[in-house]
């Protein structure tokens, strides 16, 4: 078993610059909006699509190497591999589909193979059925059993998810992440869906336009985002606009009338140098009208509440601040009754200062959404 | 012999379809096949010329081809050389002719039956470590048979029944071109309406029956959805 290395590139038909790692056991999560090369790049790991440049390399094999004109053929790559619209073969039952990647064996051996398989996706029973007599979920199952019965050194499933209700997919979502546990090779999910990434990945892969932003793990990605590109594609906000400035010897940052403490980071910036910050909204800590604490020292700021939108147990709150900037961030439901949000009332936050999160260069940072 | 029924012509008929649809169903297969997943120059040209004997009288046709099986004519002198005979006025002449005046029924089916076969299904079926001809076998195939037997019914159906063609590369000679459609007309011309008849209702029998057998084997698929 080994790793993954992808390393892809080409100006068109499909513009790409991809470059990322999956280590054996652990599941990497290509997002981007749609049209951002994520199936593409899928197709090219398995075999079906070449690149102009680049290379992957599974282990110590190269599976394609542009260079040397190598490309291993889809056949030869053992990759596992379910489709968005799982592509069950619609003449064979579901254990003849599980069956098919496993003809080297002797006949009896398929057939004891495939039912294992069956049953470790949880579809005893149901080996007689055709596609058509499936649920979406069923099919999912099978397509996933399909891919698994290869004994692949690479696991690919592009969108697994997309296609089933909504309780069909929470529960096949647990089910992939039981599953996980009992093989430890790549696996690579594509997807659209941020809360599916951030909730099944290890790693994440943030992809726009054909080209890998940065990879890293979801935590680290949702605090750190290496670019507001990649901020917004992760739909953050909290972004502004400050510059460098020293006080006292030490660094600080001028945001509008504000200047803020920042625990790390801008040693790397010159005084005067205009930067972009971010911060994390569960770093923006709401004042209590009721009983004020230590933390309140804080970089603390005044701001007006803008728009408060409570959805179920959350509350999401928007705070103009004065020179016009939008802190946003959510609060249980409960919180934001106590402390009395309401539009165009007055509260202070406080931003802390090791959540504060900072970018090279100013950006138009104005959201089209 | 008035109000008899012409069993050479019945024999010649059927011969004729059978051995058209043998030899032009792997061809269509291979064709269909390639128009529909290939990429290459004179893909369009291709198509056209696949599909021109449906748009031009049988007669042009038969005209056309029957300059060409003339031993003056590269097909047929080719044809001379290999067998030492003619192509014109022969059962050799009128297969060929029926070959060719069939391409479209044979191809277009199975063509349209390929380009519906969704480009995953092949590509899950390398994935699961299938070669091409192994796809073709376990996947393709399968999921194109009721292209292919449509087009099979379509080709035979066709050749039964194709009489300018056959007049114009064949005449009527009998036992050798004179197919039943033929036989029917020469029938007419003689003033025999009994023969003409009977002839006509052994020909919509054996049109029917294949074609309901061939149309029974297609809706026989337990897999399909609905």
């Amino acid at each position: 078993m080994a790793d993954l290395q992808v390393r892809v590139a080409q100006a068109g038909p499909i513009p790409l610059g991809a470059d990322f790692v999956c280590r054996r056991g652990e599941l990497l999560a290509l997002v981007g909006p749609s049209g951002s090369g994520k199936t593409t790049l899928l197709r090219a790991i398995a075999g079906l699509y070449q690149p102009a440049e680049g290379h992957i390399i599974c282990g110590d094999t190269p599976w394609f190497d542009a260079k040397r004109k190598h490309s291993l053929s889809p056949q030869k790559r053992r990759v596992g591999i379910v489709f968005q619209d799982y592509a069950l073969f619609p003449h064979l039952t579901a254990l003849e589909n599980i069956a098919l990647p496993l003809r080297h064996l002797p006949k009896p051996t398929q057939r004891d193979r495939a039912e294992q398989w069956l049953a470790r996706v949880r579809l005893e029973g149901l080996g007689r059925r055709y596609p058509h007599a499936l649920s979406g979920g069923q099919r999912q199952r099978v397509a996933l059993a399909r891919a698994l019965a290869r004994d692949p050194q690479v696991l690919l499933l592009d969108e697994p998810f997309s296609a089933v209700d909504q309780v069909t997919r929470r529960r096949l979502q647990r089910e992939l992440a039981l599953l996980r546990q009992q093989i430890s090779i790549p696996i690579v999910l594509v997807t659209h869906d941020l809360e599916e990434a951030t909730a099944l990945a290890d790693q994440i892969c943030v992809l726009h336009g054909g080209e890998s932003l940065q990879q890293d793990t979801p935590d680290r990605l949702f605090r750190q985002p290496a670019t507001p590109a990649v901020a917004r594609l992760l739909d953050r906000h909290n972004l502004f606009n400050a510059t460098v400035i020293a006080v006292d010897g030490q660094r600080h940052l001028q945001w509008g009338r504000f200047q803020l403490e920042v625990a790390e980071g801008l040693d790397r910036f010159a005084v005067g140098e205009a930067v972009t910050w971010y911060l994390p909204p569960s770093d923006i800590v709401l004042h209590r009208r009721d009983r004020p604490s230590n933390g309140e020292r804080e970089n603390p700021i005044p701001a007006m509440v803008s728009e408060v939108v409570t959805l179920g147990g959350m509350t999401s709150v928007a705070l103009r601040v004065a020179h016009g900037d939008m802190l946003r961030f959510d609060i249980a439901t409960h919180a934001a009754r106590r402390n009395r949000l309401a539009s165009g009332s007055m509260v202070n936050v406080s931003l802390l200062a090791a959540g504060v999160h900072i970018m090279p260069g100013a950006h138009d940072l104005t959201r089209s959404d | 012999m008035a109000g008899a029924m012409d069993w050479a012509a019945l024999s010649v008929s059927l011969r004729l379809a059978a051995l058209t649809c043998l030899i032009l169903l792997p061809l269509g297969i291979w064709l269909g096949r390639t128009l529909a997943y290939a990429r290459f120059r004179g893909k369009g040209l291709c198509g056209a010329l696949v599909a021109l004997p449906l748009v031009l009288p049988p007669t042009v046709l038969g005209f056309y081809l029957l300059l060409s099986f003339s031993r003056d004519a590269p097909v047929g002198a080719i044809w001379a050389e290999l067998t030492g005979s003619g192509l014109n006025f022969t059962f050799s002449g009128i297969l060929l002719a029926s070959l060719i005046a069939n391409v479209p029924f044979a191809v277009h089916p199975i063509q349209r039956a390929f380009e519906s076969v969704p480009r995953n299904l092949r590509e899950a079926a390398w994935c699961s470590g299938l070669g091409p001809w192994q796809t073709l076998w376990r996947i393709e195939l399968p999921l194109v048979w009721p292209g292919v037997l449509s087009a099979f019914a379509l080709t035979f159906a066709h050749t039964l029944g194709e009489f300018g063609v056959i007049l114009m590369v064949g005449g009527s000679i009998d036992g050798e071109t004179r197919t039943l459609a033929i036989a029917i007309y020469d029938r007419m011309q003689a003033f025999d309406e009994q023969g003409a008849a009977l002839m006509s209702a052994v020909l919509l029998a054996v049109s029917f029956i294949t074609l309901g057998i061939v149309y029974g084997l297609a809706g026989r698929r337990r897999w399909i959805s609905g």
